[in-house]
């Protein structure tokens, strides 16, 4: 099942902070990962990583740094800082939020039409 | 990874697709090689599953997305290495044709305009001297308000926000001719001094388009402020080297034309230059790019070294405290430069590059220019203590305080950043969010500072 762009778009801040989150990681890795924990089923278009990413680091959610660069390929790291352990804490429950919300339309809904 | 049997040459096209990307003004180097590494490490992750090099080097360049998708990304993201084409174009595509047609006829109707405010001083019949302090407190209202009649039609602002600004500007005016000053007063210089920096803001409102909450846009205001002086200086030189030029050709067919030079060759033009030079800002942004960080790094150092020796003369003679009103505000006046110095070199900053040798200077500069403040600022307090307080010593006092507020908490962020305790985005923060504070202190000391007074 293929998830909406809009979707796409509203959970990539959550979830890269929660990946950065498990240890420091770099942009090729961080895609990995979310392809490994939808399953495949949220598709992003690579590059549009990045921007984010330095949006993250301007806010100063996560820290970047350069790695030594192996075979002249430069590879820069991203760990996440205090504040973006504060914002993925806050963005957490607004999701659980949603979640919850949706549930109980979607337990309403299978009652009144069952 | 390279298989020449198939004559693929994968090295090759990777250059090839990063010069591309290059190409594009949004994407920096850094950028480019963040992307490069990805795009090796798909080629690498495709080939091990067994793709031939030149079907891993498609795939994964399929995958990192549309080359102007991933752009304007980027672009949006660093708004400031864009800030001009992201200004003049928003999203949608103009027609090029048209809209600048009708732009040159409002940039020219504007400037018009305010040129003619500048002669409306002839019409009142002042002497030569009521007529040159008339111009002093009103200089702000001729060109100012056609300048955000140019951002208003610019950017679609609001009727409504209209409506208001024009309120602002029409209690300013009453202020400023209403008031009953006192021959020479000081407070009718510190008035006329002020309405410019309490305006400003208003001009700001404009140029942003009404966004003024956001940070990176009161950033790209500040840049364009820069820019605008930087331009009307250029056409100033220029327009006084022509008149005196035009000047010599006359007097040599035996015309006197000095009278008219000065009446309204330099009268219209120093007010229509206002509005030319900010349509200029906006239309020919890229020709002068690159002059304002240019100048903060060549005068950056240099006042910083000029701070450091009157500190360091100040300490080893001793009569810091000795200073008399035009050295104070001479002071005063070096202060400001100081901060205008720092704010500019922080919106000419790639917000993301480590902490440099430039950021030292920087840090150095602001922390003398702490150290001078706080001597300037016992120096005031001692003149008020010992003669009494008035208008100037007030009105000193009070924007060496500001300043004081502002370069202290500038330097703990930047000693922050330096040790990378802290971002370069929270000092940017900082700088945008303390500009309104400049020009709502303005516009208390225009209100509150004559009646306080006496209007002396």
């Amino acid at each position: 099942m293929q998830i909406g762009k809009d979707l796409v778009a509203a959970s990539a801040t959550s979830l890269v902070l929660a990946i950065v989150a498990e240890g420091e990681s770099h942009g090729y890795a961080i895609l990995k990962r979310v392809a490994a924990l939808s399953s495949g089923n949220l598709q992003w278009t690579d590059g549009m990583l990045y921007p984010l990413l330095h949006r993250l680091e301007k806010l100063g959610y996560i820290a970047g740094r350069w790695g030594v660069p192996v075979q002249g390929r430069k590879r820069k790291y991203y760990r996440i800082t205090d504040l973006g352990r504060t914002e993925l804490a806050v963005q957490r429950r607004q999701w659980l939020e949603v979640d919850a919300t949706l549930r109980r339309a979607w337990l309403l809904e299978a009652n009144s039409s069952g | 990874m390279e298989t020449p049997s198939q004559g693929f040459d994968l090295e090759g096209r990777i250059a090839e697709w990063r010069a591309y990307l290059l190409g594009r003004k949004a994407i920096h180097a850094t950028d480019a090689d963040e992307l490069e590494d990805h795009l090796r490490s798909q080629i690498d992750a495709l080939s091990e599953q067994g793709l031939a090099p030149d079907e891993a080097f498609l795939v994964a360049v399929k995958r990192i997305g549309g080359q102007d998708k991933v752009t304007r990304e980027f672009a949006r993201e660093h708004s400031d290495r864009l800030w001009k084409q992201l200004v003049a174009q928003p999203d949608t595509d103009e027609q090029p044709a048209k809209s600048s047609r009708t732009e040159a006829l409002v940039v020219i109707g504007m400037a018009i305009v305010a040129a003619l405010a500048m002669k409306s001083s002839d019409l009142l019949g002042l002497e030569e001297q009521a007529k040159e302090q008339y111009i002093f407190r009103n200089v702000s209202f001729f060109a100012l308000p056609c300048l955000i009649g140019y951002f208003a039609w610019k950017r679609k602002l609001q009727p409504v926000r209209c409506v208001w600004m024009a309120a602002v500007f029409v209690g300013a005016a009453a202020c400023a001719n209403l008031f009953p000053f006192a021959p020479l007063g000081a407070t009718e210089v510190l008035v006329g001094l002020h309405l410019p920096i309490a305006l400003w803001l208003l001009v700001g409102f404009a140029y942003t388009g009404g966004r003024w909450n956001s940070s990176a846009e009161r950033m790209n205001f500040v840049r364009f402020s820069g820019e605008l002086v930087i331009y009307y200086v250029l056409i100033a030189l220029g327009g006084g080297a022509l008149t005196g030029l035009s000047a010599g050709l006359f007097r040599v067919i035996g015309i006197d034309i000095e009278r008219f030079a000065v009446n309204w060759i330099i009268m219209c033009g120093s007010m229509g230059a206002i509005i030319v030079a900010a349509a200029l800002v906006e239309l020919k942004k890229s020709v002068v790019e690159n002059m304002a960080p240019v100048l903060t790094r060549l005068f950056a150092p240099m006042l910083t070294i000029l701070l450091l020796a009157l500190l360091a003369t100040m300490a080893w003679t001793g009569n810091a405290l000795d200073l008399d009103r035009e050295v104070l505000i001479s002071f005063n006046v070096v202060l400001m430069l100081v901060v205008v110095l720092l704010l500019y070199a922080l919106s000419a900053r790639e917000p993301l590059a480590e902490p440099g040798a430039f950021d030292i200077v920087l840090l150095v500069l602001v922390v003398s220019a702490l150290v001078l403040d706080a001597v300037l600022l016992t120096a005031i307090s001692a003149r008020i203590i010992e003669y009494g307080t008035s208008a100037n010593k007030l009105a000193a006092l009070a924007e060496n305080l500001i300043l004081l507020v502002n370069l202290a908490w500038s330097a703990r962020l930047y000693f922050q950043f330096i040790r990378k305790r802290g971002s370069f985005a929270a000092l940017e923060r900082w700088q945008t969010s303390y500009l309104p504070v400049y020009s709502i202190w303005a516009g208390i000391l225009i209100i509150v500072f004559p009646p306080l007074f006496g209007f002396v």
